[in-house]
């Protein structure tokens, strides 16, 4: 067995520097790697690319870094609810690059398996697709779309063990199983760290070979960005 | 009367047909899922990555984890399923989702829909809507027949950054059910006392309009 577990949120950060990009799961505010996010932020590092479905809200998630200026460039597929990254957006501090979700998570399924670039049809025909190679496949015109390149990739998961195995709850699942194995460095934080052998090896998610560092977070807010509920009867 | 948005839902959720897997965009399309006939067996995808959305949790039951693709706190239903992005994606992709329900700020005559960008005044992201409107093969839009300074969203050509091409062959509005067809709105029905000259003149693109016009029924 070999072992992924490191101390604390401070080592599993170790080597994140200025200007590099970063991928971080999680979809709105669930299933986001709050520990690691407050450590950027503590860390100050500066003019970094995000690769995150969406950029979090102006007081958590992403937004704390962007409340900051610590992002030079986000690539998402839904920013809206978030009124400081508009701000930034629309006066031209921050680059954005907006990619349809599908694309989003098959980029990162690419790098994670070793597979350069594919064809997707999403955004066929409109400005997604401009200046990229297109090609008609069973009749259809499809777009061709390229591996993600990040320097570290930040994890949430439910439960984890030693050996870097992951297992993810409801859909905070989302694109974090996606983005592991896919940055040089995936660093997983989980609610419940075990050790190896307590978890059923058929219940895996994902392997532990796609995970470097691992460790149990703390105080876990896990916030609801749209509490929507119905009156009992 | 032009339809409520309740109404408009409620029309739509009559082409949700049993074994069914179906994908509801943000807005009047999450509403369909309140009215389709319970003697039907449909499944609800959100592409967050659930596949048997149920109703929203009574309060004090709601789970961070458990939200849908606007964030909403969900439920899940007995035989529901969770996954991850990619997976999700290639339910969509991959065309095994029968029926996708989606908003729009524009049609066009030939299935052009744009639905994710005003330029220098709203951009929040495609998120889904590209990779639904490219690959489902059958794709019903939601909206309203105009915006709100009264224009027609059915257009000849739409105006705004296209989220998917030639991809719309039904629409749903608060006036009138149409299909696109030969490069036009065919008129398939209207709304309840919605005349087919209040249909035209909303109507900025070519319409086809062949014998009676029946109106709809709930």
């Amino acid at each position: 067995m070999i072992t992924k577990t490191v101390a604390n949120v401070e080592v599993a950060c170790k080597g994140v520097t200025n200007g590099m990009t970063f991928m971080l799961g999680g979809f709105g505010l669930s299933g986001i790697p709050e520990n690691c996010i407050a450590q950027l932020v503590s860390l100050n590092v500066k003019n970094v690319t995000c690769i995150s479905n969406n950029a979090g809200v102006d007081d958590f998630g992403l937004g704390l870094l962007l409340q900051k200026r610590q992002i030079k460039k986000m690539i998402s597929s839904y920013v809206g609810e978030n009124a400081e990254f508009e701000r930034q957006m629309l006066s031209g501090e921050l680059e954005v690059e907006l990619i349809p979700q599908g694309t989003l998570a098959q980029r990162c399924r690419a790098a994670q398996s070793g597979i350069p670039a594919f064809y997707t049809p999403a955004g066929y025909g409109t400005e997604v697709a401009e200046g990229k190679e297109s090609r008609e496949f069973n009749g259809k015109m499809h777009i061709l779309e390229h591996a993600f390149k990040a320097d570290f990739g930040f994890i949430k998961a439910w439960k984890g063990d030693t050996a870097g195995n992951l297992i993810f709850r409801g859909t905070a699942r989302n694109f974090n199983p996606n983005m592991c194995g896919a940055a040089k460095i995936t660093v997983a934080e989980v609610e419940e760290l075990v050790p190896a052998g307590e978890l059923d090896p058929n219940e895996i998610h994902i392997p532990g070979i796609f995970v470097q560092r691992i460790f149990q977070g703390a105080h876990y807010e896990k916030r609801i960005e749209n509490l929507t509920v119905r009156k009992r009867d | 009367m032009a339809l409520s948005k309740e109404q408009i839902a409620q029309r739509i959720a009559q082409e949700v047909k049993n074994g069914y897997y179906v994908n509801l965009g943000i807005g009047i399309p999450t509403l369909v899922a309140n009215f389709v006939r319970e003697d039907i067996e449909v499944e609800f995808q959100s592409e967050n990555g659930v596949l048997g959305m149920g109703p929203f949790p009574y309060e004090g039951e709601e789970d961070p984890d458990l939200i849908n693709a606007g964030k909403q706190t969900i439920t899940a239903l007995k035989g529901a399923s969770f996954f991850d992005s990619a997976i999700s994606f290639s339910m969509i992709r991959g065309q095994h989702v029968d029926l996708t329900i989606l908003g729009a700020m524009e049609v066009a005559q030939n299935g052009d829909i744009a639905n994710w960008k005003i330029p220098g005044k709203m951009v929040k992201g495609m998120g889904g809507a590209m990779d639904l409107v490219a690959s489902a093969d059958n794709i019903i839009v939601a909206m309203m027949h105009t915006n709100r300074a009264g224009e027609s969203k059915l257009l000849k050509k739409c105006s705004l950054p296209l989220t998917g091409v030639n991809c719309v062959k039904k629409i749903v509005t608060n006036l009138a059910v149409l299909s696109v067809e030969n490069n036009s709105f065919r008129l398939l029905e209207r709304a309840p006392g919605v005349s087919i000259e209040e249909i035209k003149e909303a109507t900025e693109g070519d319409l086809i309009i062949d014998g009676d016009i029946p109106e709809m029924k709930f």
